[in-house]
């Protein structure tokens, strides 16, 4: 409700403006020209949607919105914004929860999403190139007949696509075992924002130079476009097992976790939900998730059948000797599929509780996984608001859930207070800003919390060796003042520019 | 010249005399061992050197990360963290953490035990300002702006002098051992096990390292008796010095033709890339747009050239 009136709102008012105007436009010409009519979009109904993506805010302001389909039509749009100085936002299906895709300073939206094929699987080298707009499930589902799959997987994974895994060096369940996107990333055929098409990375041991393909994955989109990627493929592992154990309390399941990990097992998985959050989850869609208790971990270990047992008799026996009231095996693939189900749309069984969610993402070491947690319930509570969690307790990656009504006057307010407060309980602890939604524009203020002004510049420094002219997705990740683009300015819209 | 808010801005006494160490003018690099002292170039004359600080700040075995100085040797922290059970993704050739960190040396095994690239969570360096930078963070993941460890990583100290790295380790698994046979092809190795932690040939021979719980590793060693005579032996073969960085598919035909380009014998790691040979791989070219990043990078970090100059990180235009 709360979306669709914003969106209804930015529509009508975007419609508002001077056709002619559009049309006279010499830059849209120009991507007319270098696309086709039928992909340069530049209807109200096509910026309006794409100011925005899946994050709470607001503020976007789209230009006209490209549907390239190949290196050469990204380099030619990417080439006449250059020469028209305009700013360009790379975007691929807009799920991103920082607001890294949402375009200020009016920019070309270059849209990702018609560069969806799969160029070729080569297991010699043990990779696959991807066009960027392929999405994430689709091609584990492509390597599942040979047998290997893509290991960062996303609770997004059925929509998000692979180049915007890499713009925000995306994570998931699975990578505490498998390690995140930028581990799964070999070289990649990027746009530099002058229009050159470059390879950063390569498929051999130790490519020659600094290593850019490493600098550009979790760059949110600020450094290029990419066009091509050789991601690393993981072969299936022959056996897994999944346990579910039950708690009376949070910090039970936090400490088994941590328990585990001290033991010297990596599982595949370790994710945490606490009551609230298994009941809704119980509700939607009825995993045989245990409705009474207090926290429930779900734990994955993979790879060959005697060790896979072990480990999974083992974590049972931490999870025992740490209060588990309960410990189940899934007793088929069915169940487990059931189990990781639940989990995985845990974020969309929130609509039947509340309208709107603001899902927050922090890491914590995991000594400091109860402390933190009990802090967000704390800091809910004094702001009256109804707060879940669930997380990738493996690597410590909470993601505190705060439910509310954006037609309630002021929530919001109070909902990014709130938020505010849980990223500093985390900073305190000694964690940091995000473990995988990124920066973006949510962040922003906070990154001076975390960072030096050393530290910053010295980021900033990077961005400009890609992007001295800080025309590709400006206005994210660095702070004003520190950033080579100042963002207020990119709320307004430039003089001379159509809006 | 900005200046750190005092919380954030590191009171090490340790880093602050590296710092200092490493002053504000004049060409400046860091020793180590000086295991990999030639690679990437010679170093320019009167380039004053110093060493880095060193020792083992911290190991968290729980959180599964340790807090080291540079100028540690890999040796040492290993050793430490074996009592522990622990190891981390850097090689066992010698030297020092921030030197192979600064070469982005894989370690042999890097299949069982992870790319150097992405072993590295956060680091401290000195840059040419003579300050001190923090990028990354302490936690296994981490996503808060823009991801200087990668850059610094293989960057031979061109764009920063490494002086803190917080790394991160790995339980090692119960059981190690390796396996050698005549005949057999690294390709139907690759293809026949679930996870090798290494599968290195010469052209003739072929030698594998299992790991895991010790049923997996023998119904592994079981598998690799199928497609040929292997035999537990006691470790890898004697590596020659060079390395060489290849693509994995041209190790798979090197095996096949027995011969590098320019090199008579060798050890290569198969499902990796890297060569092991006598002679040093010639200068590799790098895509001339990627030169261009390069070289802002390098100006601007580095805008008077004195961080090790003479070195350049692979190739040239």
């Amino acid at each position: 409700m709360y979306r669709y009136a914003k969106l209804k709102n930015r529509v009508t008012r975007t419609l508002g403006i001077d056709a002619a105007e559009v049309e006279s436009d010499p830059f849209v010409a120009e991507l007319v020209d270098a696309l086709s009519p039928d992909r340069v979009k530049q209807d109200g109904a096509h910026r309006a949607l794409l100011s925005h993506d899946a994050s709470v805010f607001d503020g976007g302001n789209s230009g006209p919105v490209v549907f390239p389909e190949t290196t050469e039509e990204v380099a030619a749009v990417t080439r006449a914004a250059a020469t028209h100085g305009r700013n360009v936002v790379p975007r691929g299906a807009g799920t991103g929860l920082a607001g890294g895709a949402i375009p200020l300073g009016v920019p070309v939206v270059v849209a990702v999403t018609r560069m969806n094929e799969i160029h070729e699987i080569d297991t010699d080298n043990g990779i696959a190139w991807v066009g960027p707009g392929v999405v994430n499930l689709d091609l584990t589902k492509h390597l599942a007949p040979i047998g290997y799959h893509f290991a960062p997987d996303p609770s997004s994974q059925q929509v998000c696509t692979i180049g915007g895994n890499v713009a925000n060096n995306s994570g998931g369940p699975h990578c505490l075992a498998y390690g995140v996107t930028n581990a799964h990333i070999v070289a990649m055929e990027v746009v530099l924002p002058s229009g050159d098409v470059v390879m950063l990375g390569g498929l051999d041991a130790e490519p020659a130079g600094y290593d850019l393909r490493g600098a550009f994955v979790g760059s949110e989109g600020t450094l290029g476009i990419t066009t091509k990627i050789a991601v690393r493929i993981t072969k299936n592992r022959p056996e897994v097992r999944t346990l579910l154990l039950s708690f009376e309390s949070v910090t039970d399941a936090a400490n088994t976790v941590s328990g585990i990990i001290a033991a010297g097992i990596v599982p595949a998985a370790l994710e945490v939900m606490d009551q609230r959050i298994t009941v809704a989850v119980e509700n939607y869609v009825n995993a045989g998730y245990p409705r009474d208790a207090a926290a429930v971990l779900l734990a994955e270990v993979d790879g060959l059948a005697d060790g896979v047992d072990l480990d999974a008799d083992r974590i049972a026996e931490i999870g025992r000797a740490n209060g588990a009231t309960a410990v189940k095996l899934a007793g088929s693939d069915t169940e487990r599929a059931l189990l990781w189900k639940g989990r995985k749309t845990a974020f969309g069984a929130i609509a039947q509780l509340a309208p709107d969610y603001y899902l927050h993402d922090t890491v914590v070491p995991r000594s400091k996984l109860a402390e933190v947690l009990t802090k967000t319930y704390e800091i809910a509570d004094r702001y009256d608001l109804t707060i879940m969690n669930v997380f990738h307790a493996g690597d410590g990656n909470l993601h505190p859930l705060i439910l509310f009504d954006a037609r309630d006057e002021g929530v919001l307010e109070k909902v990014h207070a709130a938020g505010g407060e849980i990223i500093t309980a985390s900073l305190d602890a000694g964690g940091v800003l995000s473990g995988e939604h990124g920066i973006g524009v949510e962040k922003q203020k906070f990154m001076d919390r975390m960072f030096s002004s050393d530290d910053l510049d010295h980021q900033n420094r990077l961005r400009q060796a890609f992007d001295p002219g800080c025309r590709t997705n400006p206005g994210k990740v660095i702070p004003t003042g520190h950033s080579c683009a100042d963002i207020q300015s990119l709320r307004s819209v430039p003089k001379e520019v159509w809006a | 010249m900005s200046t750190a808010p005092a919380a954030l801005a590191t009171n090490d006494p340790v880093l602050l005399g590296f710092a200092e160490e490493v002053g504000t003018d004049g060409p400046v690099a860091v020793a180590g061992r000086r295991t990999r002292w030639t690679t990437g170039g010679t170093l320019a004359p009167d380039t004053r050197v110093i060493a880095a600080p060193s020792g083992i700040v911290e190991h968290l075995p729980d959180e599964m990360t340790v807090t080291v100085r540079a100028g540690t040797t890999v040796a040492d922290l290993h050793a430490e963290l074996a009592a522990a059970g622990q190891r981390t993704a850097l090689p066992d050739r010698g030297g020092t953490v921030g030197g192979a960190l600064a070469v982005g040396e894989n370690d042999l095994r890097a299949l069982g035990r992870e790319r150097v690239r992405t072993a590295l969570l956060q680091v401290r360096y000195v840059s040419a300002e003579g300050r001190i930078v923090t990028s990354g963070g302490p936690t296994v993941k981490n996503v808060s702006g823009f991801d200087l460890p990668r850059l610094m990583v293989g960057s031979l100290g061109t764009l920063g002098l490494l002086g803190e790295v917080i790394l991160r380790t790995n339980p090692i698994p119960p059981v190690s051992r390796w396996y050698a046979a005549a005949g057999a092809h690294p390709r139907a190795v690759l293809e026949t096990l679930l996870a090798p932690s290494a599968v290195l040939t010469n052209g003739e021979t072929v030698w594998v390292e299992l790991e895991g719980h010790a049923p997996d590793v023998d119904a592994e060693a079981a598998r690799l008796a199928s497609i040929g005579s292997f035999a537990e032996v006691a470790g890898p073969p004697e590596l020659p010095v060079h390395r060489w960085s290849l693509t994995p598919a041209e190790v798979l035909s090197l095996h096949d033709t027995g011969h590098v380009i320019g090199a008579s014998d060798f050890v290569a790691v198969a499902g990796l890339g890297l060569v092991f040979s006598h002679e040093p791989q010639p200068p590799r070219s790098v895509d001339p747009g990627v030169a261009i990043i390069a070289e802002r990078l390098k100006q601007n970090f580095d805008p008077t050239g004195r961080l090790n100059p003479g070195r350049m990180a692979g190739g040239t235009a």
